[in-house]
């Protein structure tokens, strides 16, 4: 038995120790935001945070946990309740088949927590290692544009201003 | 009688200081060349094709382009022990860059280390390779880079430590370490060995990095290709002390230069990811002199490295065998690294390189291995290449020592590392201070 701390709650696991988090995230704890890919760190589209740094799930075996905080798409919203980064990606229509989104998201939360204002390059670099197929990257840059703004200022409801 | 003699004294003391002077005055003062006139002059397209072969093979564009700047356009830092000298700005803008540079200017340059304007360049230019090179190769790269867009850019001031910001100081390093003049033809060996020697000792300047550098910042001709570094990185030993698992041959060098990784020996990593780059699509001749050259350099090998190169291949071969979770390495390497890099019952679903040929492993020092494990290894910008990624968010410090040990141990049958919980903590950015002039692009 192995306790994770995940989205703020003590999960208890029991798997192998070297089983990737991913593995034990959708399989264990039905948590299915973070999706597998290719399995090699590749692709991101299982990226959560570790600590509030983007990991590629799939390459963390649950052995280098111990207390650290491992936060997924669960733990910034809710269907009802969207998180700022959740609402505008909806907003912006920014999810084709959706299945990049996840890694996404979390990769620009990061960003968001240390940056409230990035600018459109810095969002590039920041999601680099993130693939979508589908080619929504330029809906992927604006939702993150208006999580920003929603970020600074909620009142605003994310509108544009010049 | 005394007044003679003081006055004889007086005199001779005048003409010592006299020659005195001018010997200073012969080994500090360098005149300026006289502006070009304005206006591209012309050059044959064959000879710009040539120089941009060159260029290539010289790695111009590693230092004389910072991040995300134009080509040339100089402004990169690069890191001494003596402080930063910036890259100056190549391209033919007459105020930024080298465009007021005669021919004569910049064949000069490339001979002495002096600029156009007299002042000395410090060594952070290898001139004490670029020395070594045939007249029409400089003009063939003068050529090149005059052909290029001219691109308006100020490049920041050196900031050396007291006295090495003194230029004149870098006329007394020439007198002790510039060793001018073309490199001699050595007739026990095949024309290409020679054109090779001539590329890596001359333009290529392999020994800037993979040779030990003495306190003064110059390399140590006795030791020359022993291993030196460059950026936080171990530039390994190119000669006997080579720490490749399989001794390196020139086929296998030839590849890897080309291709920038290589199926015996892995992919070019660090500062050496741009260099292999740059050789991407330099002549075949060029490139096999290169490698016949460097092959030579570690003589054939012992039958103490055949041994360990078979007992290398061996894990190789036996590598599917059961996962070793019975350590905390062990345990990491099962669940992080064993995906790609095989082992622990895991076939590898990508190629990635089996550690037992991985010559970061079989290092005196763990730099490099910690500099990949932590950073990963990201394609040259704007090129396909290979992507490990980076497990520093990962990994704690102790679970990057325990895997390190585990690998070291498990892959290349090596005791662990001294000193590896200090250099881990020391962190990535800190470089060693083995020796050296830092070059090579800094990892995005």
């Amino acid at each position: 038995m192995m306790t994770l701390n995940v989205n703020g709650l003590a999960r208890q696991v029991d798997s192998e120790p070297d089983t990737p988090l991913l593995y034990v995230l959708r399989n264990d704890l039905a948590l299915n935001g973070a999706k597998f890919g290719c399995g090699l760190g590749q692709c991101g589209a299982c990226t959560v945070l570790l600590d509030g740094e983007p990991v590629f799930s799939c390459l963390v075996p649950i052995s280098v946990l111990q207390e650290r905080r491992v936060t997924t798409l669960e733990g910034i919203g809710t269907p009802r309740e969207p998180g700022p980064l959740q609402r505008a990606f909806i907003e912006e229509q920014a999810a084709q088949c959706g299945y990049c989104i996840a890694g996404m998201v979390l990769r620009a939360h990061a960003l968001l927590e240390r940056n409230k204002d990035p600018d459109d390059a810095e969002i590039r670099r920041q999601l680099q290692p993130n693939l979508c197929r589908c080619g929504t990257h330029m809906r992927i840059v604006r939702a993150v544009q208006r999580a920003a703004r929603l970020m600074r200022s909620p009142a605003e409801g994310g509108a544009h201003k010049k | 009688m005394r007044a003679g003699w003081i006055i004889g004294s007086v005199l001779a003391l005048a003409v010592a200081l006299g020659a005195a002077g001018t010997l200073l005055f012969a080994v500090l003062w360098r005149p300026a060349i006289p502006l070009a006139p304005p206006g591209q002059p012309a050059f044959e397209g064959a000879r710009i094709v040539r120089g941009a072969q060159l260029a290539s093979i010289g790695n111009c564009n590693v230092c004389h382009t910072r991040e995300d700047g134009r080509p040339y356009a100089g402004g990169r830092p690069i890191d001494t022990p003596f402080g930063t000298v910036y890259a100056s700005n190549i391209t033919p803008d007459a105020e930024t860059g080298i465009g007021g540079w005669s021919e004569a200017a910049f064949v000069r340059a490339m001979r002495e280390g002096v600029s156009r304007d007299g002042h000395h360049l410090y060594p952070a230019f290898p001139y004490d390779h670029m020395t070594k090179m045939r007249e029409e190769d400089i003009r063939a790269v003068y050529a090149f880079v005059m052909t290029r867009r001219p691109v308006r850019a100020s490049v920041p001031h050196n900031a050396l430590a007291f006295p090495f910001n003194h230029r004149p100081l870098v006329a007394v390093w020439k007198l002790l370490f510039l060793d001018r003049g073309a490199l001699k033809e050595d007739p026990r060996h095949t024309a290409e060995w020679n054109e090779g020697a001539y590329l890596v000792e001359g333009l290529g300047h392999c020994g800037a990095c993979h040779t030990p550098r003495n306190a003064l910042g110059a390399e140590r001709a006795k030791q020359a290709f022993a291993g030196g570094s460059s950026d936080g990185w171990i530039a390994p030993a190119l000669d006997a002390a080579s720490p490749a698992a399989v001794p390196w041959d020139a086929e296998g060098l030839y590849h890897y230069l080309r291709a920038g990784a290589e199926s015996l020996h892995g992919v070019a990593a660090g500062p050496m990811a741009p260099v292999a780059s740059n050789l991407a699509d330099v002549p075949d001749a060029d490139l096999r002199a290169i490698a016949t050259y460097v092959a030579s350099l570690a003589g054939t090998p012992t039958r103490e490295r055949q041994f360990d190169a078979e007992r290398a291949l061996a894990l190789v071969r036996g590598s599917a065998g059961g996962r070793d979770a019975t350590s905390d390495g062990g345990t990491i390497y099962a669940g992080a690294c064993a995906q790609c890099h095989g082992g622990a019952g895991r076939e590898p679903l990508i190629p990635a390189l089996n550690l037992a040929l991985s010559s970061a492993l079989r290092l005196p020092r763990p730099d490099n291995a910690l500099n990949i494990l932590r950073q990963g290894i990201a394609p040259v910008a704007d090129a396909a290449g290979p992507i490990m990624p980076p497990f520093a968010a990962v990994l704690t410090e102790p679970q990057i020592i325990a895997l390190l040990d585990y690998v070291r141990s498990h892959f290349a049958g090596r005791p662990s590392w001294t000193g590896l919980a200090e250099v881990v903590r020391a962190g990535q950015k800190d470089r060693i201070e083995t020796n050296g002039i830092a070059s090579g692009r800094r990892q995005p």
